[in-house]
């Protein structure tokens, strides 16, 4: 017994030994499924290249606002901009940097030669549970050239926190009343009807397993997973199929400084209408909770390089690169952020 | 008469066709378990090779490995032990030793409680304890629920293997003037090890595949991390994340994490079995 | 004299020096004692942590918490109903499947053939089964077990989800078989000999030995033993959250989506904004730790009266 009472003793001193407190600079991060895959593509090239290590974690757009305000993580990545009211309950002030831009598509799983298309009213008419059927006469009324089948429409959303769940239903808010008394836009509502599937690549996976599903998903999780896409009718009345030139083309309205817009339902003639930018949520003092001057200053040069050099992954992935008019406005926001009342980057 | 040996016919009848019934349940029972381990093995093992589990994950698209999960669930669980120990095998000496004490009876039904306590509840619970308060998800926050989870099974097994160790060893050991902490470690300790260690190894292989508590603690990290303070992946976490994912790429990886998990539970129960057998000392 | 208290033997120091060995065994016996009280407060403070981690919830929405049905972040409305169904539905329906299987297995382990191969491979299985984790279920039953119920529910007419409560009774059966299984053994072991032997000596047949005196002497062991099982399935999260289908809304039938209170702990807990959303979650998180607490003081007492080693 005493062996192995030493034994255990000695195991002891040796975990506490080799495990110990961080030294290291290294970074958690925390939020957006939808910007996942592009985050995790950066953040592996700039371990390589710098050694920095960066855990992030796909757990939700509304996770990664509460754990930044909890001041759990260093960052928060979120596809929905927060309210002045939600910025309120964070303990200082939180900056939004903008990364890059994307698209939320309509993937389902149906049976039928050529691709899908579908109209505002359509859309809320399926996430309200009106339209029931897929051979429903106002999908029909659109789609002549299709056979749809008598299948049954399985509604699937998100059945975490996300920001795609706010893109898609800001999109919904504003173009149905009904929805946006009803329902309304945050990053989890009450649904209606569906099921729900946690991350983008829980809906991805629901909808490529059930027949005569529909379900709204990132752009790269269903292009990744070879899922059909549909054509959607945005307010100018063309059919916009989602493409990286078509989510750009929303951009191309007017921006505020601190970039916290919504970019779904654009006014442009070829812009995607489900379109929406992603941020990085930090805090602009940069002094808190013990951290050093140089963990700041690693912290700022790891965000400048995720505006500009690394904006190259975004194209390969999918994503829509930022319009060289935002990253003007991220180079000011980043500018902005301070150590002990000095800019950290000038 | 004839009625009689008709009647013995029917009971004889009915009697065999409940022992048929019992025994097709008994073996439908079984197919489950045959048809996990088969497909876990089956897909499991087209994963597994050396650069799968001594490499880090990539983003999707490059193959990468576990190893950082493999790692991290071996530094939850021994954090965990560690803690979890020491504390119930004294309070499992203490149950057994103050029998007679209100206090003792108290903590008792309150570990056989704690036993029946969802492990998502143990989860928020660390959370508030440690994630909040430190500032981050940890290493540290994931092995203290596990911890928890581990006492009952640890102070349960310590007192009834304590209770089996005959009361006129621990008397022959005090009447011959060894004090009363000598006696509990060196005589009573050494003669109930067996059943001690056996509960403290079945403890371990349960926690070694528990998500739920892990989920808002332990939290996940692409990483191998050493660092008590910060966030670290395991292999439950691993799978989880990855089975849910859409990649086919991930999921082949969650199916051979699956199997690696497996194993390792495995192997331990065969370690406590064979110490229940081999080591057990009769009186 | 069957018993040595503490203060026979400290009276019997002779070798070493008397006041240093005091001190070491009192330090020892504080030691143990530190080490309960410990033990005591970890389970206190879960209990206190949750209380005050909800009471804004409670405050806010009283016990109209649990009759509720809308769960809606959005407009800060929460009421738990739809997870207490789900979580009772599932649980319920898992103890229907599971019985007959872990009855049938008790009975074969305990009565009919006590020794040999198939009972060892009986035993060695179940607890292999126990063994496997909880994560690895809801893998499987995702890929596997999701896809049939699929089928069936497009060969039914039903909406083919393949998640939902059937899906998550089904695994949750198959996980507390083994469970339910060892304890009814051992229940039904503890059944005098003489008594069956009497029952055999006036001529009873197997069957009416088991239906007759088995039965009714290990009712109540059977019955603490079920609602122990129960209070495995319905804690059970993460092959539940794998496979219900994680919908907010009452579920209509058995191959509803649906979602249980562990499951919706686990999918939104860390994304919770605002403290009454996060308020509302942790007072789930008690009435989970409350319904536990119940189901396990009532099912350890009958099994402590019949002396049942667990």
């Amino acid at each position: 017994m005493n062996k192995v009472l030493k034994g255990v003793f000695i195991l002891a001193l040796l975990l506490i030994y080799t495990t110990g407190f961080a030294k290291s600079i290294s970074f958690v991060g925390a939020g957006s499924t939808f910007a996942y895959p592009l985050y995790s593509k950066m953040f592996n090239v700039y371990h390589n290249k710098t050694g920095i290590k960066v855990n992030y974690q796909a757990v939700g757009s509304g996770a990664g606002q509460r754990q930044i305000i909890a001041r759990a993580i260093d960052f928060g990545a979120s596809d929905a901009f927060m309210s002045d009211a939600q910025m309120s309950k964070a303990p200082a002030k939180l900056l939004h940097i903008p990364i890059a831009l994307g698209a939320v598509v309509m993937t389902y799983n149906l049976n039928i030669k050529g691709k899908l298309r579908l109209t505002p009213a359509i859309i809320t008419g399926i996430y309200l549970g009106k339209i029931k059927k897929w051979n429903d006469k106002q999908i029909k009324s659109v789609n002549p050239h299709l056979n749809l089948p008598a299948e049954n429409i399985v509604v699937v959303h998100r059945s975490d926190g996300s920001g795609t769940t706010f893109i898609f239903t800001d999109y919904l808010s504003k173009v149905s009343k009904q929805w946006r008394k009803k329902v309304g836009r945050d990053t989890s509502v009450g649904w209606p009807v569906g099921i729900g599937g946690k991350g983008n690549a829980g809906v991805a996976g629901l909808v490529k397993q059930i027949p005569g599903a529909i379900g709204y998903v990132e752009l790269i999780y269903a292009s990744s997973n070879n899922m059909p896409m549909a054509y959607l009718q945005n307010s100018y009345g063309n059919f916009i199929y989602p493409s990286l030139d078509s989510v750009t083309a929303a951009a191309n309205t007017k921006i505020p400084d601190d970039t916290r817009v919504s970019l779904t339902d654009t006014p442009a003639p070829t812009g995607y209408p489900i379109a929406g930018m992603t941020w990085l949520l930090v805090y602009q003092q940069q002094h808190y909770l013990g951290r050093s001057k140089a963990k700041a200053e690693a912290f700022a040069k790891l965000i400048w390089w995720m505006t500009h050099d690394a904006q190259r992954y975004t194209k390969p992935l999918e994503y829509s690169p930022l319009p060289k008019n935002v990253v003007k406005l991220a180079e000011n926001i980043l500018k902005s952020m301070t150590y002990d009342g000095k800019a950290i980057i000038r | 008469m004839n009625d009689m040996v008709k009647k013995l016919k029917l009971r004889q009848i009915q009697d065999k066709l409940f022992t048929a019934i019992i025994g097709i349940f008994s073996i439908a029972m079984l197919l489950p378990l045959f048809f996990i381990l088969f497909y876990i093995i089956k897909n499991g093992a087209a994963a597994i090779n050396w650069h799968f589990i001594t490499s880090l994950p990539k983003p999707v698209g490059q193959t990468g490995g576990i190893s950082n999960a493999i790692v991290g669930t071996i530094e939850l669980i021994g954090i965990a032990s560690l803690i979890a120990i020491p504390l119930a095998l004294f309070t499992g000496i203490y149950i057994k030793e103050f029998e007679k004490n209100k206090l003792a009876a108290a903590v008792s039904s309150l570990t056989d409680l704690l036993q029946g306590v969802p492990s998502i509840v143990i989860g928020i619970v660390c959370y508030l304890w440690i994630v909040l308060p430190l500032k981050s998800f940890s290493l540290l926050s994931g092995a203290v629920a596990l911890a928890i989870m581990m006492l009952p099974m640890i102070i349960k097994s310590t007192y009834h293997s304590l209770r089996l160790v005959p009361e006129s060893l621990k008397e022959a050991s005090l009447a011959l003037g060894t004090p009363y902490y000598r006696t509990v470690i060196k005589v009573m300790l050494p003669a109930a090890a067996s059943g001690i260690l056996t509960g403290i190894i079945l403890s371990v292989s349960r926690v070694a595949g528990e998500t739920a508590p892990l989920l808002f603690t332990a939290f996940g990290n692409p990483f191998m991390n050493f660092s008590i303070d910060k966030p670290v992946n395991s292999l439950p976490l691993l799978i989880f994340n990855y089975a849910t994912s859409p990649f086919s790429d991930w999921q082949k990886q969650a199916w051979g994490a699956s199997l690696i998990l497996i194993i390792m539970i495995s192997v331990l129960n065969i370690i406590s079995k064979f110490m229940e057998h081999k080591w057990k000392t009769t009186y | 004299m069957s018993r040595i208290s503490c203060k026979d033997y400290r009276s019997g120091s002779l070798e070493e020096k008397g006041s240093l060995r005091i001190v070491k065994e009192t330090l020892f016996r504080l030691l143990l004692v530190a080490a309960a009280i410990t033990s005591v407060f970890i389970v206190m403070g879960i209990f206190v942590s949750l209380l005050l981690g909800s009471w804004k919830s409670i405050n806010e929405f009283g016990l109209n918490f649990i009759w509720s049905s809308t769960w809606n972040p959005a407009a800060k409305t929460f009421g738990a109903l739809p997870f207490v169904i789900g979580t009772v539905s599932t649980s319920f329906l898992a103890l229907l499947i599971s019985i007959p299987f872990s009855f049938a297995s008790a009975i074969y382990l305990s009565l009919y053939l006590k020794n040999g191969w198939f009972s060892g491979l009986l035993k060695f299985s179940v607890e292999l089964l126990a063994g496997i984790p909880s994560i690895i279920y809801g893998f499987w039953g995702l890929f596997v077990l999701v896809p049939i119920v699929r089928s069936f529910e497009i060969k039914l007419g039903f909406i083919p989800y393949g998640v939902g409560i059937l899906t998550a009774s089904v695994i949750l059966a198959v996980m507390i078989i083994p469970f339910a299984s060892s304890m009814a053994a051992e229940v039904i072991k503890l059944v005098p000999q003489d008594l069956k032997e009497a029952g055999f000596a006036m001529g009873a047949t197997r069957f009416e030995v088991i239906k007759n005196i088995v039965i009714p002497y290990a009712q109540g062991g059977i019955f603490s033993g079920i609602l122990l099982a129960f209070g495995r399935a319905f804690g059970e999260t993460m092959a539940v959250t794998m496979v219900i289908g994680n919908s907010n809304a009452i579920p209509k039938n058995i191959f509803s989506p649906s979602n249980s209170m562990a499951s919706v702990i686990a999918n939104e807990f860390t994304e919770a904004r605002g403290d009454l959303y996060l308020s509302s979650l942790i007072e789930i998180g008690l009435l989970l730790f409350a319904i536990s607490f119940i189901v396990n003081a009532i099912g350890n007492r009958i099994m402590k009266k019949m002396d049942v080693k667990k």
